[in-house]
């Protein structure tokens, strides 16, 4: 088991177009030696979930900076569930307002990242939460 | 195990996403399901498509699910990114072009990174060929970046091969690897409405035209031009790979024998090498001897070439 590698996705669900932070983050992980599969902008959660089970990811990395995150995000962990999936954690990531997180927390998102987050300690969170399965 | 192999024949997503990441992360149960599997393949024809970076591959390849979907054709896609040298991860990018297909349940679609440091990536890709072929997908495109040795095996071990190139790589066309266009039975020229793809199509004639004794008898490559962000040529393309594909399949038995023979010989020979440097490097990382050989060189106590000795002549009976 010592060879598995990290599998992580960086997808952007919604019709939100500010994809910088995103792709700064699927570097960061790239430098931190996980693969990461990028989906590009504007996925609907359906595509996501079956593109993350296709690529057998060990993490699903949503960011949203335009505010529909409290539909998106529980509606990928809803569908992952749906899919039988119970073994690919689900992160959210963006303009997230603090009264959110909880709301996100208890629909199965395991982790928010809001602005000012330094890559280091995302990378750190995940090395230290997201084991691969 | 066998319900692992039953179930990637019935096409279960799940199972078969599962498999070739142990493929890629070289779990050694892996095998036993392979072994199983290889009767159950054979059947899908598998198609390879590779360029420089920024030629439009993955542009072409989702052009070419959707054009075999319209046929009612079943698609596999590997596609090959980078691993970094130097962290070891990839951010593996193909997808975006291809996202509208990820709903529809007649497409597969996975990437690979090239994962570096004592190659595999060929004997991974082929593995991963064997798994979407058993999962019965009528097609198999594997899309890969033209350049270095691995990727040229990868393609190699495709039926059809298409190589892309645009206009304006100029004299560029030269450069692409030795040994890579020599196994193009397709070329493509993308974006062809740029200034050049005339010039670009002459050079390419006469390249194929200058090593004319290769296709005297048989199949000689034809050049296309596309644009296929605007799904122009791509028609022409599956076209060609159909008269490619019958052309496989009307050369003579005995010549159909020899090409076999040929690509197990190739891949046989692969899997002993990646096998054989799996096995014996991870005993010697294991038992901490290489470490203590890379000091020693580091150290000046010794030469690399004696450590090599050391380090292989215990393992192997009668190196010399």
């Amino acid at each position: 088991m010592k060879d598995r590698k990290l599998r992580l996705m960086v997808a952007k669900p919604g019709l939100d177009g500010h994809d910088r932070g995103a792709r700064i983050i699927a570097r960061a992980f790239r430098d931190a030696g996980f693969e990461v599969v990028y989906t590009g902008l504007h996925q609907t959660p359906e595509s996501i979930v079956l593109a993350a089970i296709q690529e057998d990811v060990d993490m699903v990395g949503l960011s949203s900076l335009a505010g529909a995150h409290m539909y998106l995000f529980p509606e990928v962990v809803r569908l992952l569930k749906e899919k039988g999936v119970d073994d690919i954690m689900v992160v959210g990531g963006g303009i997230i307002p603090d009264e959110d997180i909880p709301r996100l927390r208890s629909q199965g998102v395991a982790q928010i990242f809001t602005p000012g987050a330094r890559l280091d300690d995302i990378v750190k969170w995940v090395r230290e939460n997201v084991k691969p399965r | 195990m066998t319900t692992a192999v039953e179930k990637v024949i019935a096409g279960d997503v799940r199972t078969v996403a599962r498999l070739i990441r142990d493929i890629d992360d070289k779990i050694p149960e892996v095998r036993k399901v392979l072994k199983d599997l290889y009767p159950h393949t054979g059947k899908a024809y598998v198609i390879g498509i590779t360029g420089a970076p920024g030629v439009g591959k993955s542009t072409l390849v989702d052009q070419m699910v959707n054009h075999y979907r319209k046929q009612g054709k079943t698609v596999g896609v590997l596609a090959v990114d980078p691993t970094s040298p130097f962290s070891g991860g990839a951010i593996l990018g193909d997808r975006i072009r291809m996202q509208r297909h990820s709903l529809d349940e007649g497409v597969f679609i996975r990437s690979l990174a090239t994962r570096g440091h004592f190659g595999g990536l060929t004997q991974s890709t082929r593995s991963a060929i064997d798994v979407l072929d058993a999962m019965g997908k009528d097609y198999i495109i594997v899309e890969t970046v033209g350049v270095g040795q691995d990727e040229v095996d990868v393609v190699k071990s495709a039926q059809t091969t298409v190589i892309m190139v645009i206009p304006g790589m100029g004299d560029d066309i030269q450069a692409i690897k030795a040994g890579i266009l020599e196994a193009g039975d397709i070329f493509l020229i993308n974006k062809a409405d740029r200034e050049g793809a005339d010039k670009t199509f002459n050079e390419l004639r006469q390249m194929i035209d200058m090593g004319h004794s290769r296709y005297e008898e048989g199949w000689k490559p034809p050049i296309l031009k596309a644009e296929a962000a605007f799904d122009r040529g791509v028609t022409e393309l599956l076209e060609a790979i159909g008269e490619h594909r019958n052309y496989l399949l009307k050369s003579s038995e005995a010549k159909g024998l020899v090409r076999k023979r040929e690509r197990v010989r190739d891949e046989l020979a692969e899997m002993v090498k990646n096998r054989l440097i799996q096995e014996v490097m991870e005993r010697l990382l294991e038992s901490g001897e290489f470490d203590k050989a890379v000091d020693a060189v580091a150290s000046g106590e010794t030469d690399p070439y004696s450590a090599c000795d050391d380090l292989l002549l215990s393992r192997l009976d009668g190196l010399k």
